[in-house]
């Protein structure tokens, strides 16, 4: 399994740093939740590890080699993108939607095998299988963002982005979709994944990667980086951490008195 | 699947009737017993007719793959392939060339045509860079085109002489009328080429529904995809106008027609858009000329005039489903 690695990202946009020498090293099979401030950098990082953005200084390695060395469809079949948004500009059916992510695996006349295995396997993970034949715009927003994830899923990346993928999802769908992905990672892929709650990434990542004006703030595992201090230094709020009954931690936010 | 494989064979039988029909109608009306060598009536079908019912075909089809291919580049069902400053190009070259009435020839207005289309090619290449922005492409089109259309009625204005006007004026409304085998040898090979640049895109658009980020993250290259369509819409507008003069609406029209049949898909509109394309015109010119006025309906009036009440109904269509 090739690993994803980040060395000394600089990037500047509109004369401002947006990322400021940023390393990180991302294991395979692991959940990696991307935490931080809004403007900390966070999408922009993700652009640059699926190629979308080029940085000023530092590279992205990929299984040892970096990142502009492989070719465009090469890349896309190692790191699926689930963009932020999830657009469809045509209102087409699912099963046409989640087969758009075999793009890169495209033979040159008509589906293979694999095609079908793959993406029949991404609609079960996902469990969109049973509206197949539906259109895009008969779904709901929760059945909307698992067939997005299908899509990604759909092209069996050894590395899958996800840029917020909870957003606008109710609380049963944001965990749903947290347990997908998490499954993802046991299958031996590496999830990188953009989240803004701090107990969702407690429910679900093996790392946390906390970034903070650009750069890494903190990267382990959640227990070690979400203290309060860091929560404190990162975010400006103060925060409790406190076990429920049946053994879950979980974060409670408040604003900090002004002094 | 199967839907679009029937659409397409309808099509095409389709394309074959009229094609058929095309031959036979206009103001002598030629019955097919008649075509056969040596009735007196055999030259009007093969040295008028043939070659104007093939280039009907011809322009027809590249006018409907170039509205699907546009349509499905920038993901907007309303993107003509006029919007694109190609079409205003071409006809900015013709009006040149009838300008300092050099039309005595046949083969200057289109090659004049050829060359405006060229220009505004390169210079929509050179306007969006390497970008591949399909924004920044939308707006050098639309400078292109207003900047091309501003030219023409410059140049109608100053035209050296009324015949001269009205020359450029009837050419502009666009027309398959008198248009010969050398029209159809000029324009075959560039529409080829053309459409065959835009028939390799269609997976692309599909990525595309995604919007570009994802696209890009599925490995379409944009500016690989910006080139072919340029390309290719520039060589089957280019070559359409410069044999037929603007002929508006069909790229945007056929698009809207095949979808209900083969869905949104951007790459399965692109055959069929092609043929009903075809189809359209091929009807549209067999219907000018067999409509009993004076002088000859100009094909590119009566598309225009199918085009209006088809939008009126695409737009009430569309305020009972906002409403």
């Amino acid at each position: 399994m090739s690993v994803l690695a980040a060395e000394d990202l600089t990037l500047q946009l509109g004369g401002r740093r947006v990322l400021d020498a940023v390393s990180a090293r991302f294991t395979p099979g692991h959940v990696t939740a991307v935490l931080g401030p809004n403007g900390a950098g966070k999408s922009t990082l993700l652009a640059c590890l699926a190629g979308l953005r080029t940085p000023d200084d530092g590279r992205v390695m990929l299984g040892g080699q970096p990142r502009d060395a492989i070719g465009l469809r090469d890349l896309a079949r190692q790191i699926g993108l689930l963009p932020q948004g999830g657009d469809v500009h045509w209102d087409i059916d699912v099963a046409s939607l989640v087969k758009l992510g075999r793009y890169p695996h495209r033979a040159r006349w008509g589906e293979t095998e694999a095609d079908g295995i793959a993406v029949a396997r991404a609609m079960a993970a996902t469990d969109v299988t049973r509206f197949a034949a539906r259109p895009m715009t008969a779904l709901s927003g929760g059945e909307r963002a698992r067939v997005l994830l299908a899509r990604v899923l759909a092209g069996e990346p050894q590395w899958l982005l996800a840029d917020e993928p909870l957003a606008n999802l109710d609380p049963a769908h944001q965990l749903d979709t947290l347990t997908c992905l998490r499954d993802f990672a046991r299958g031996g892929a590496g999830v990188i994944v953009v989240l803004h709650d701090l107990n969702h990434a407690i429910r679900v990542a093996d790392e946390v990667l906390l970034l903070c004006d650009g750069r890494v703030a903190a990267h382990g595992p959640p227990a070690d980086v979400l203290t309060p201090q860091r929560i404190v230094d990162t975010y400006g709020v103060a925060a409790h951490i406190a076990t429920t009954p049946d053994g879950l931690r979980f974060i409670v936010t408040s604003q900090m008195a002004r002094s | 699947m199967n839907r679009a494989l029937g659409l397409n064979l309808a099509l095409a039988a389709g394309i074959a009737a009229a094609f058929v029909l095309s031959l036979m109608a206009g103001k002598v009306w030629i019955p097919l017993d008649a075509w056969i060598a040596g009735d007196p009536r055999w030259p009007i079908i093969a040295e008028l007719r043939l070659p104007r019912t093939v280039l009907a075909v011809m322009v027809g089809a590249a006018l409907g793959l170039s509205g699907a291919a546009m349509q499905g580049y920038l993901r907007n069902p309303l993107a003509d392939p006029g919007l694109f400053g190609v079409s205003s190009g071409a006809a900015l070259g013709a009006v040149i060339s009838l300008y300092f009435g050099y039309a005595a020839s046949a083969w200057l207005l289109p090659v004049f045509a050829l060359t405006g289309a060229g220009i505004s090619m390169a210079l929509l290449a050179l306007l969006v860079g390497r970008s591949g922005s399909i924004i920044v492409f939308t707006l050098a089109g639309v400078i292109i085109s207003s900047v091309a259309g501003s030219m023409t009625a410059l140049a109608i204005s100053l035209a050296p002489t009324p015949f001269a006007t009205s020359q450029i004026v009837t050419w502009l409304m666009g027309a398959l009328t008198d248009r010969s085998w050398d029209d159809v040898t000029l324009a075959l090979p560039l529409l080829a080429l053309g459409a065959a640049l835009l028939a390799c895109t269609g997976r692309t658009l599909d990525a595309l529904t995604l919007g570009e980020s994802a696209a890009r993250s599925m490995g379409v290259d944009p500016l690989r995809l910006q080139l072919l369509i340029v390309i290719g819409v520039a060589l089957c507008v280019g070559a359409s106008v410069a044999t037929a003069g603007i002929i508006g609406f069909v790229g945007l029209i056929v698009p809207h027609l095949v979808r209900p049949f083969v869905g949104n898909r951007p790459s399965a509109v692109l055959l069929p858009s092609a043929l009903a394309g075809a189809l359209l015109l091929l009807l549209a010119d067999s219907l000018v000329r067999a409509l009993p006025t004076v002088s000859e309906l100009r094909l590119g009036i009566a598309m225009s005039m199918l085009g209006g009440p088809f939008f009126l109904v695409v737009l009430l269509r569309m305020r009972r489903r906002l409403a």
